[in-house]
Formats: structure tokens, C-alpha cells, sequence
């Protein structure tokens, strides 16, 4: 029982991980507004920065910094992909709200509902002018 | 010294031409900055090949660091065969762009747009050289990342670019985010992202459930980028809006990337012997890949832009790369190379020519192509051939890629498949039969003043048709060149160093 207690508890990272996955990639599939998919995808990636950092802990271990006291290290390799991944991420979102703001301009919404409905209708006057 | 770098240098010119082309602030300068910079990668991928097929395995390491630990470039005739082709097309499409840029995108966004057209570049030659998984990822985002913004730019004639790069961003991302995830469960289990070095260690892990989720996100990860057919949703929009070069660009360097990325990881990491893989190839990837031929050569068949009609004839083609995967032996994976490069040979001369008569008429539906076969020969010609070489006609590489995808099936005895792969050949006569019966048959509409595209624009689109019509004659050269690539492919271990051995 305590140890079914403990190992649910010591894999609580992984949980946390799967449940913002789960949960970013439903707001983009959900969500109308492209600003909350932008947010859906932000949580989505953060999940798996958490889900890389968690692999790189090791029980007891300290930051990798040769100092002779301490003989058990994280793995710090995890720690700089992240640095990396969470470069893409920002560019992601960067590139993702500038589409937004472009999108605003030349729509004038940034619901997705409205902008299909915009472009059927748009769709549907070129095929009369043919 | 140039010899001995040259395997970095290629990827590293072209992404230091960006910035150049943000200041260069002329378009023609920075046209000449990124076409220098595609013409010496071109160079350099012939030179790099050669090296390969001699020495079997360059391998490179970055900063002097060697492998596992650091990261390393490693060519052998597979992805030096795919680096031919990214800087091939890229070379074409640069040159052909000088002309075709400047009617889609307005002047002050020009050095801009090179900037972003040369970190595509030199992002999908670093996907293409990389030994290294994560690596491979971050190159993967930086060619995705300005492929973004390159399909956007079509904003200045149809704002729907704008919510294709968008449909765009989101699905790459969830890709991109979905490989990452695989590669942490497989550096989970192994501790290294050196992909010779993780094929040496799963391959006695075949029974862990760890493995097999990390394949799977792998494996629908990289499946989202190459638009394999239920994950293509993003293509159609993307490649119709996108202006003509890029779209040229993205069809004929883009997908074969990813497609490089999918055979890396399914036959050089993991292995066409782990049972599971074995399954996943059988019962996924062949029925995909008849489904995909089926359904986006019918959806093509309905389309009125023919932009968008061949866009859906790329996911139909890329059913046969699935074809040619799931096979799971030599022939299929030589046949599948081959038809790589033949595809990109003859999608991006498609692509091409259609540029061509967005530049005269400033329309791409079937109907603004009506009677064009008097007014623009040369470019329908082209088409033509192209269209024809899609079909399969005998005497173009479209011929060469099904002969050899039908020999791949017989030899395992699927002679259903066999047929099947004949038959959606017969749907892309149809679909390209309507847009060559508008050029040819039917007359153009009254008092249109068109007229032949410039020489600037043709001799690039005729170099591709003339490659596709004389390496659809003399086909021993890319079936050779495929068969030693299929080979590097399938020999994980071949030149690893004696720390990093079996």
C-alpha cells in the first residue's frame, strides 16, 4: 500500500506531464479562437520540457558541478535539449502570434468559425464571376 | 582544408547567407547572395557524394567532439543521395524565382523572403546530413519554422495564406512536439541521441513497452510533416496559397526530407526485424498507402485550382512512398528512393510551369489554363511531360519509379498491390488529362493577350523536364544511385567506430 502510495507519487512529474499534454493538444483541437490554440500549444510543449527535465532527475543526485562533496549527479543532457526546445518554442509562438495579428488585419476575427465562413463566402462569389 | 569541412560547410553557408540577405536590402543582391549560396551546396552535395560512395561513411564531427557524445554529421550514399536533391531543386527554384518573385511579393519583403527561402534551405540540408536525433529536430524546426513564414507570404495576392500557414504552424508544431517526446522515451532507454548508436542498443529491447511508445510518437510525428494521408490536412491549403516558388520548393524538397527523416528512423535506428516494426509496416503503412493513392487521386479529380489539384496528387504520391516502405525489402526501399527523386524532379517542374502561367494570366484555376497550349507552348509542353511522367508513361522517370514499385511488390508476391499501384496511376490520367484538354482543346477566351513566359523562368523548368525525360531513357543511373543509398540505409553499422561497434 505505502509503496503503491510512493511510486504513484514519484512518478507525480509524469502525471503532471500527461495531463497538460492531454490537455494543450485538446484546446488546440477544441478551441475556435486562435489565440487559445496558440495557448493550447504553448501547454502542450511545456509538458514535454517537464517530461525531459523529470527524466534527467536522479534520486539524491545534486547539480552536475564537480565540487569533490557530492558523488551522485543529475543527468544534465536533458536539461540543455530543453534549452534548445524551448528556443523553437518561443520562435513557435512567436511566428504563431504574428500570423494572429496578420490574420486579424486581413480578416478582421480571429475566430476560426468566422474566417471559413469568409472565405466560403469569398469562394462562392469567384465561382459566380467565372 | 574546404574538402575536409565541406560536409558542415553546406549547411552552414546558406544559414549564414540569411542575415546577409536582411541587409542586403536590393532584392537582386540578395537573389545573388542565396543563389551563390544553393549553387555551391549543389556543388557541394555532388562532391559529398562521390566521397560517400568512395569512403561508404563521412563522418563529421561538430567542434571536434567525437560520437556518441558530440554531435556528428554522417553521410553515407543515402543522405548524400537526398542532399543531390534538396540543393538541386533549390538551385532550380532560386534561379527560376528571380522572375517570379518579384510579380508574387512586393519589393521591400524580397530580401526578407530570401532570408527565410535560405534557412528553409539550409535547414533541410541539416536534417539530410545530421547522425544526430535531437539534432535532427532542431533542424527539422528551422526549415519547418521559415517554411511558416515562406507560405504566409502568399498573403500579398490571397489573404487564405495567411490561415494555411497557420493550420500549418499548428499541425508541424504538434509534430515536431510529438518526435521530441519519442526521442525522450528512446534516450530513456539507450542514454544516447546518436542514431548509429541507438540502433547498436535497442537491438535486443524489442519486447519494451518504452520502445514501442517511442516509435509510435516517432513515427506519427515525423508522419504529420511528410503528410503521410490522414495527417495531411495542412498540405492542400498550404501548397496552394503559398507563392509559386516556395510552393515548387516545399513539394519537392520538403516532404522527400521528411520522407529521408521516416526511412532513417525505420530502417537505420529501428529495424524492419523488431517484430513490432514488422507489424506496423504490414497493417498500417500498406493500407494507408493504397488509401492515400485511392482518395487523393479522386479528391484531385474534383479540384478547380490546379494548384490544389496538384497538391492532392503529392499525397497521392506519397501513398507510393508508404507502398514502397511497407514492403520491407531492398527492392521496395530502392523504389521508393527512386521514386523520390524522380518525384521531385517532376512535382517541382509542375509547380514550375504553373508559376509560369500564374505569371501571365495571375490565376491558377483550370480555366485561366484554356487554350494556353497556342499561347505559352512551351511552358504546356512542359507541363505535359511533367504530367505525363506523373501518369507513368514509358520514357519518363514517373515510368521508372512504378516499373520498379511493381517489381518490389511482385517480389513479395502482393500482386494486388501490384495492380493497385497500375490503377491509381490510370485516376492521375484523368486528373491531369482536364488541365491538358483546357490548355489544348478549348479556346481561349476572347481578347486575351498572353504570351510565352520569360527565357528566365523556362530554361530552369526545362532543365527539370529534360532530366525527367533523359533519366526516364537512361534510368541505370538514379536506380543505381537509389539501390547503394536503399543498402547504407539498411546497414546501421557500417563504419561505426570501434567504442560505438555492436
Amino acid at each position: 500500500m505505502v509503496n503503491a502510495f510512493t511510486s504513484s507519487i514519484g512518478h507525480f512529474n509524469y502525471w503532471a506531464s500527461v495531463l497538460l499534454m492531454t490537455s494543450g493538444i485538446y484546446i488546440v483541437l477544441s478551441r475556435g479562437n486562435l489565440i487559445k490554440k496558440i495557448i493550447g500549444l504553448n501547454l502542450f510543449q511545456v509538458s514535454v520540457f517537464m517530461l525531459f527535465i523529470s527524466m534527467g532527475k536522479v534520486t539524491g543526485g545534486t547539480a552536475p558541478i564537480l565540487t569533490g562533496r557530492h558523488e551522485i549527479f543529475s543527468n544534465p543532457l536533458p536539461h540543455v535539449l530543453i534549452l534548445t526546445a524551448i528556443v523553437v518554442g518561443v520562435a513557435t509562438t512567436a511566428i504563431g502570434l504574428a500570423l494572429v495579428v496578420r490574420i486579424k488585419y486581413a480578416y478582421g476575427t480571429i475566430e476560426e468559425d468566422e474566417i471559413l465562413a469568409l472565405d466560403l463566402a469569398r469562394e462562392q462569389m469567384d465561382a459566380r464571376a467565372q | 582544408m574546404i574538402r575536409q569541412h565541406l560536409a558542415i560547410l553546406q549547411v552552414m553557408l546558406p544559414m549564414l547567407c540569411a542575415p546577409l540577405c536582411v541587409f542586403a536590402r536590393r532584392p537582386v543582391i540578395a537573389w545573388l547572395i542565396a543563389t551563390a549560396a544553393t549553387l555551391f551546396a549543389l556543388a557541394g552535395s555532388f562532391i559529398l557524394f562521390a566521397q560517400a560512395l568512395n569512403a561508404g561513411v563521412i563522418s563529421y564531427h561538430l567542434g571536434g567532439w567525437a560520437p556518441p557524445w558530440g554531435i556528428e554529421f554522417r553521410l553515407d550514399a543515402a543522405n548524400s543521395f537526398v542532399l543531390i536533391i534538396v540543393s538541386l531543386v533549390g538551385a532550380v527554384c532560386m534561379i527560376y524565382g528571380r522572375d517570379s518573385i518579384p510579380r508574387e511579393i512586393k519589393s521591400s519583403d524580397q530580401p526578407l523572403f530570401y532570408t527565410m527561402m535560405m534557412l528553409c534551405f539550409s535547414g533541410m540540408l541539416g536534417v539530410t546530413s545530421t547522425g544526430d536525433a535531437f539534432n535532427l529536430f532542431v533542424f527539422l524546426e528551422i526549415f519547418s519554422l521559415s517554411s511558416y513564414v515562406l507560405v504566409a507570404m502568399g498573403a500579398g495576392s490571397d489573404r487564405r495564406a495567411l490561415t494555411a500557414a497557420f493550420t500549418y504552424l499548428l499541425l508541424g508544431t504538434i509534430g515536431a512536439t510529438f518526435f521530441v517526446i519519442g526521442l525522450g522515451f528512446i534516450y530513456v532507454l539507450t542514454g544516447t541521441l546518436n542514431m548509429a548508436d541507438i540502433a547498436v542498443r535497442i537491438a535486443g529491447m524489442s519486447g519494451s513497452g518504452t520502445l514501442h511508445v517511442g516509435f509510435a510518437f516517432i513515427i506519427v510525428g515525423i508522419g504529420l510533416k511528410l503528410a503521410i494521408f490522414p495527417l495531411h490536412l495542412w498540405l492542400p491549403n498550404a501548397y496552394t496559397h503559398a507563392p509559386s516558388v516556395v510552393t515548387a520548393l516545399l513539394a519537392g524538397t520538403s516532404t522527400k526530407v521528411a520522407l529521408y527523416a521516416l526511412l532513417r528512423m525505420l530502417y537505420t535506428v529501428f529495424s524492419p526485424d523488431l517484430p513490432f516494426e514488422a507489424l506496423i509496416l504490414h497493417y498500417l503503412f500498406l493500407p494507408l498507402g493504397l488509401t492515400a493513392v485511392f482518395v487523393a487521386s479522386i479528391i484531385a479529380l474534383f479540384q478547380s485550382d490546379v494548384k490544389r489539384l496538384l497538391a492532392w496528387s503529392s499525397i497521392a504520391q506519397s501513398g507510393y512512398f508508404l507502398l514502397g516502405v511497407s514492403f520491407a525489402n531492398i527492392g521496395g526501399l530502392t523504389a521508393t528512393l527512386v521514386h523520390m527523386f524522380n518525384h521531385a524532379i517532376m512535382k517541382s517542374s509542375l509547380f514550375l510551369a504553373v508559376g509560369c502561367v500564374v505569371y501571365r494570366t495571375g490565376s491558377c484555376s483550370v480555366a485561366s489554363f484554356r487554350g494556353l497550349g497556342q499561347k505559352m507552348p512551351w511552358t504546356m509542353s512542359a507541363f505535359v511531360i511533367g504530367g505525363l511522367s506523373m501518369i507513368g508513361v514509358p520514357a519518363t522517370v514517373g515510368f521508372v519509379s512504378k516499373w520498379y514499385l511493381v517489381l518490389a511488390a511482385l517480389e513479395r508476391g502482393w500482386w494486388p498491390v501490384a495492380f493497385a499501384i497500375v490503377a491509381g496511376s490510370l485516376l492521375a490520367l484523368f486528373y491531369f488529362g482536364r488541365v491538358i484538354e483546357a490548355a489544348y482543346l478549348q479556346p481561349s477566351p476572347e481578347n486575351s493577350a498572353v504570351t510565352e513566359a520569360p527565357v528566365s523562368m523556362l530554361a530552369p523548368l526545362w532543365a527539370l523536364t529534360i532530366s525527367c525525360l533523359a533519366l526516364g531513357i537512361n534510368s541505370e543511373l538514379t536506380v543505381s544511385t537509389a539501390r547503394a543509398a536503399a543498402e547504407a540505409l539498411l546497414a546501421p553499422h557500417a563504419g561505426l567506430p570501434a567504442h560505438m561497434g555492436p
